[in-house]
């Protein structure tokens, strides 16, 4: 179990990572998601003890090792750089951390051969790392981390630089992977869909801040604030002025009965909502219409993204079928009211979607 | 990289700070020592306060030296730069010829100091010198031993063929590490070969630049032995620089205090221009940033 | 602006090419429009780069002609063809302004001040860098280092083609929206011929008109993102476009519009199909794939990931691998078996796709 107490981190004046604490399980895979520079990669590092915190402590199964060299921590690591020895051969690569430690040689050749395995990397071990292809010099690195066993596993954007088709059978693999060697997984990422397909647990950071923190599907469904939905959500969440007056919830142009929200206090709220709930047709009894301007739509094979501006707002809906438009013509868009999240003028989430609180 | 902050890590330094103090405080102080005592040996000192500073700052031998002194520098840093950056770039950027040029630029670095200026002392000399008969046969009067402008052009053509290979080798490595794909976007934009030069190449080589301007600087100023072998710092006083007047002062004529304090000014004036150097040439970048653009 | 034509174009990187092997392009006959939005995806080592570079003038092909309009190109230089490039990383002119960078290819092909200034002054306004006009380009985030890379590459109003080199891979997912959807604008307003090089599915099929996939060397299919998704040609487009890619199973034979699987288990196609020789498979897109209680083949379910808007499940059908994708808020608790949508199966053979016959298809 690895404890954050309210770690921080500044740099000649300048804040890193804000006060953090965070309870990762044995045995848990905890995805980090957030954008460049949110502090993922500072988060990490201060985990592996490559940083010292400027303050709180880390505690690995309730001993303190905030002091303690990254050496004797047990610490595995995987960069987005494909990092191998170059002059040594697969399986030496693979068995270089257990050569360190002076393990036997007959455990070491066991140890290589069942992680080669589990990655695939069987036919390559006599191979050098450049005579491969980019996805399997990231298993090799990953094979590497795992190897010996450590029970803190840290993967800074493992994918980032691999091709879409190989990092789609990197992502299968990887919670495959992750079950079988009972480590703490530490994983992070700038993208949404990576997060959901890993599943486990999700931090979202936002310069430098932990916004939540939770299973991956709740805090995707039952973001805390409106920067927690913001990161969580690709393509971006879109956002539009809400008032509550009454028994009544005004968006834009639209009028409709609190109903779920009818709790609120009145007052001013940001209404949030991702782009697969908007529709093209009234989709729905409850469903309000908006009057948009159509931007633009993209294509993807079996949906479209339409892009409207509705008012100064700027949305993007993703909706079934291929559907050409033609840009700049009138559009209506329809919301189904369960859809929409409230967030007060601080941010915070003020009422969640009714859809949410089913799931 | 980020940088730990831990107040330990002072203590790691102690062993680099002991072996400083011996190998350069010590002896440093010895000659601060010496630039303030006159002495007659069997270490007897007499205390002389700024005398021999104040000596030396109004000496004419020594403004004669630091003269010729500045010019070398002037000269060689003139010739050595531009030739650097242009023999840089028409190097081979890969394949057999690149590696064959790259061992061939660094010959001159490996020679040894005093057998460059016995190379160039022989290669001159006009009867049995290659140059120097050669120069002879085409009818030109060149005799380094007794022209003092043939001594200059002789020790200035020594300095460029020793180090033009330093500064080239530098700019070469900037060079290489700029992708391909700034040479196609300019080709794409119509740039000019100036234009590639100014706005891709010269800023990927600043900071090589920078580092060869510095070393080819404090080089030049602080030279000794290869005009030494070649010419000894004649004919007259003509190519005696500046460390060759202090070994003359210290060794020859053995005033230590006057070569002490000229050492210590000598010593200051490197540091100095170094300093400004350094200064204006990291600025000229952060001022350029600054200067609304006028269009 | 101009048509580029690719006539009897093939390369190899070797002196002299024996086999088809020795190929990094294989042989290929396309013209692509004037004003057409297209992208050229594929894998890494597909040839798309080396395409690319041909069109750009970077490479020589061995063999075969470029035309822009009806002027041959094949051994013009870079310089000549007026074109534009944007690359995978951001190139800017560091020491130079926002400004001056925009204004670069233009000043260098001699255009007056006033022409300048106007123009810079709209592509800035249309990347959105007019308040960074001034500002020296060093030190800007590489967001906005590449949004000048694309500025520089839109200044020119006369340029031929833009070819985008996997231009958003240094760029944050939030920022790529933006950005892409600059570039849709850019093209509708000003109708230039652009070629966009990616190996991901999303960028080329949001991005273009027409997609060319490659795979080892050959251009696979070109098509709509319509037709890539739901008719592909080959096997390989069903498995690259698509996340995941499309199902496949091996098919024992064809019964007019049933196919018969190994498991003797029978599948209807909604169409009817000739006789095929070869190794026979129906492909199925996990997105026409339903979990079902009966009428279906057995599913072993494996795996159920929850991505948000939709459910994957991953399981097997007869030993073989399979994905269903479900919508967001719909069941997939018992429900042990996995049913097709008829008229959205295809055909292949040795992964070729088999169209149906035209009677009675549906």
């Amino acid at each position: 179990m690895l404890e954050l107490q309210g770690v921080s981190r500044s740099v000649g004046g300048r804040v890193h990572v804000h006060p953090t604490s965070l309870t990762l399980q044995r045995g848990s895979m905890n995805v980090l998601l957030g954008p460049t520079l949110s502090g993922k990669t500072s988060l990490m590092r201060l985990m592996a003890g490559l940083d010292q915190p400027t303050t709180g402590r880390i505690l690995w199964d309730g001993r303190d090792v905030t002091g303690q060299r990254v050496q004797d921590r047990g610490i595995a690591m995987v960069y987005q750089q494909f990092i191998n020895y170059p002059g040594l051969s697969v399986y030496e690569n693979i068995a270089s951390p257990l050569r360190i430690l002076r393990r036997p040689r007959d455990e070491i050749d066991r140890k290589v051969r069942e992680t080669a395995e589990m990655l695939h990397l069987t036919p390559m071990l006599a191979r050098k790392p450049l005579e491969l292809s980019g996805g399997q010099q990231q298993r090799c690195a990953l094979a590497r981390a795992l190897v010996k066993g450590a029970g803190l596993v840290l993967l800074d954007e493992p994918l980032a630089n691999l091709d879409y088709k190989l990092r789609e059978e990197l992502r299968v693999e990887i919670p495959r992977i992750f079950e079988a060697s009972g480590a703490i997984f530490v994983y992070a990422t700038t993208e949404p869909e990576e997060a959901l397909l890993l599943g486990g647990h999700t931090a979202t950071l936002w310069q430098g801040r932990m916004t939540q923190f939770g299973p991956t599907p709740q805090v995707y469904r039952q973001p805390v604030d409106a920067t927690t939905a913001r990161v969580f959500s690709d393509p971006p969440m879109n956002f539009v002025a809400a008032r509550k007056q009454g028994d009544a919830v005004t968006f834009g142009d639209s009028v409709l009965a609190a109903g779920s929200f009818a709790d609120l206090p009145d007052g001013a709220y940001l209404a949030g909502f991702r782009a697969n709930h908007l529709s093209l047709a009234r989709h729905g009894p409850a469903a309000v219409a908006f009057a948009c301007t159509l931007v633009g739509t993209e294509i993807t094979g079996s949906e479209t993204f339409v892009h409207v501006e509705h008012g100064a707002d700027r949305w993007v809906g993703l909706v079934e079928g291929v559907h050409l438009l033609t840009p700049g013509q009138p559009l209506s868009v329809w919301l189904d009211p369960a859809h929409v999240y409230l967030f007060d003028a601080s941010g915070r989430l003020a009422a969640p979607a009714a859809y949410a609180k089913a799931a | 990289m980020e940088k730990t902050q831990n107040n330990k890590a002072w203590f790691l330094v102690l062993p680099v700070l002991v072996v400083v103090a011996f190998s350069a405080v010590i002896p440093l102080m010895t000659v601060v020592n010496y630039s303030v005592n006159d002495t007659f040996g069997n270490n007897a000192f007499f205390w002389a306060g700024l005398e021999w500073f104040d000596e030396m700052v109004h000496s004419r031998r020594l403004h004669g030296a630091l003269g010729r002194q500045a010019l070398f520098s002037a000269i060689i840093l003139a010739i050595e730069v531009p030739l650097g950056i242009f023999v840089a770039l028409n190097m081979p950027k890969k394949g057999f010829w690149s590696s064959l040029v790259l061992v061939l630029m660094a010959l001159p670095l490996l020679i040894p100091f005093n057998v460059v200026g016995t190379i160039w002392q022989i290669f001159g000399r006009t009867d049995i010198g290659l140059l120097g008969r050669g120069l002879k046969a085409l009818g030109l009067d060149y005799n380094y031993t007794n022209d003092p402008l043939d001594a200059w052009i002789t020790v200035i053509v020594m300095d460029v063929w020793h180090w033009t290979s330093l500064v080239a080798l530098l700019c070469y490595a900037g060079l290489q590490s700029i992708p391909q794909a700034y040479y196609q976007a300019a080709k794409i934009d119509q740039a000019s070969r100036w234009a590639v030069f100014r706005h891709i190449e010269l800023p990927k080589m600043k900071g090589v630049l920078l580092i060869a301007v510095l070393l080819r600087f404090m080089d030049s100023f602080m030279i000794y032995t290869e005009p030494f072998v070649v010419t000894g710092g004649g004919p007259g006083n003509s190519t005696t620089f500046l460390s060759i007047d202090l070994v003359k002062m210290a060794v020859g004529q053995f005033d230590l205090g006057p070569a002490a304090a000229f050492s210590i000014m000598y010593f200051l004036v490197i540091l100095l221009v170094s300093w400004v150097f350094y200064t204006v040439m990291t600025n000229i970048d952060r001022s350029q940033a600054d200067i609304p653009e006028g269009m | 602006m101009a048509r580029i034509t690719l006539q009897n174009l093939a390369h190899s990187y070797l002196p002299h090419p024996r086999s088809d092997a020795d190929f990094a392009l294989k042989r290929m006959d396309h013209v692509w429009q004037d004003g057409g939005a297209y992208a050229l995806l594929g894998a890494s080592g597909c040839g798309k780069t080396t395409l690319l570079n041909i069109i750009s003038g970077l490479l020589t092909p061995s063999q075969g002609r470029v035309l822009f309009g009806d002027r041959d190109v094949t051994a013009a230089p870079t310089a000549e063809r007026n074109i534009a490039q944007v690359f995978q990383f951001p190139v800017v002119y560091d020491t130079m302004t926002v400004r001056d960078n925009l204004a670069f290819p233009l000043r260098n092909r001699g255009k007056d001040a006033a022409y300048v200034k106007a123009r810079v002054d709209r592509i800035a306004r249309m990347i959105g860098m007019e308040a960074w006009l001034n500002r020296k380009a060093q030190g800007l985030t590489a967001d906005a280092k590449q949004k000048i890379s694309l500025g520089r590459g839109m200044v020119r109003e006369d340029v031929n083609a833009i070819l985008f080199d996997e231009p958003l891979t240094v760029i944050d997912p939030q920022m790529k929206w933006e950005l892409r959807t600059q570039l849709k604008e850019l093209h509708r307003q000003f109708g230039h011929t652009m070629i966009y090089v990616t190996h991901d599915q999303t960028e080329a099929l949001t991005f273009a008109q027409q997609v060319v996939v490659m795979h080892e060397g050959r251009v696979v299919q070109m098509g709509t993102p319509e037709e890539l998704f739901e008719k592909p040609a080959h096997s390989f487009v069903g498995y690259f476009i698509g996340s995941p890619g499309m199902n496949f199973l091996d098919a024992e034979e064809l019964r007019g519009d049933q196919a018969l699987l190994p498991g003797g288990e029978v599948v209807a196609l909604g169409a009817h199909y000739p006789p095929v020789a070869g190794r026979v498979q129906i492909g199925i897109r996990p997105e026409h794939a339903r979990l079902v209680a009966s009428g279906g083949l057995p599913l072993t379910i494996r795996r159920i990931e929850d991505l948000g808007r939709h459910r994957l499940v991953r399981g097997e059908v007869a030993g073989r691998p399979l994905n269903v994708v479900m919508p967001e808020g719909m069941a997939v608790g018992g429900l042990p078996q996995v049913a097709f949508a008829p008229g959205k199966i295809n055909v292949y053979a040795d992964d070729w796709r088999v169209a149906p016959l035209e009677q009675g298809g549906g």
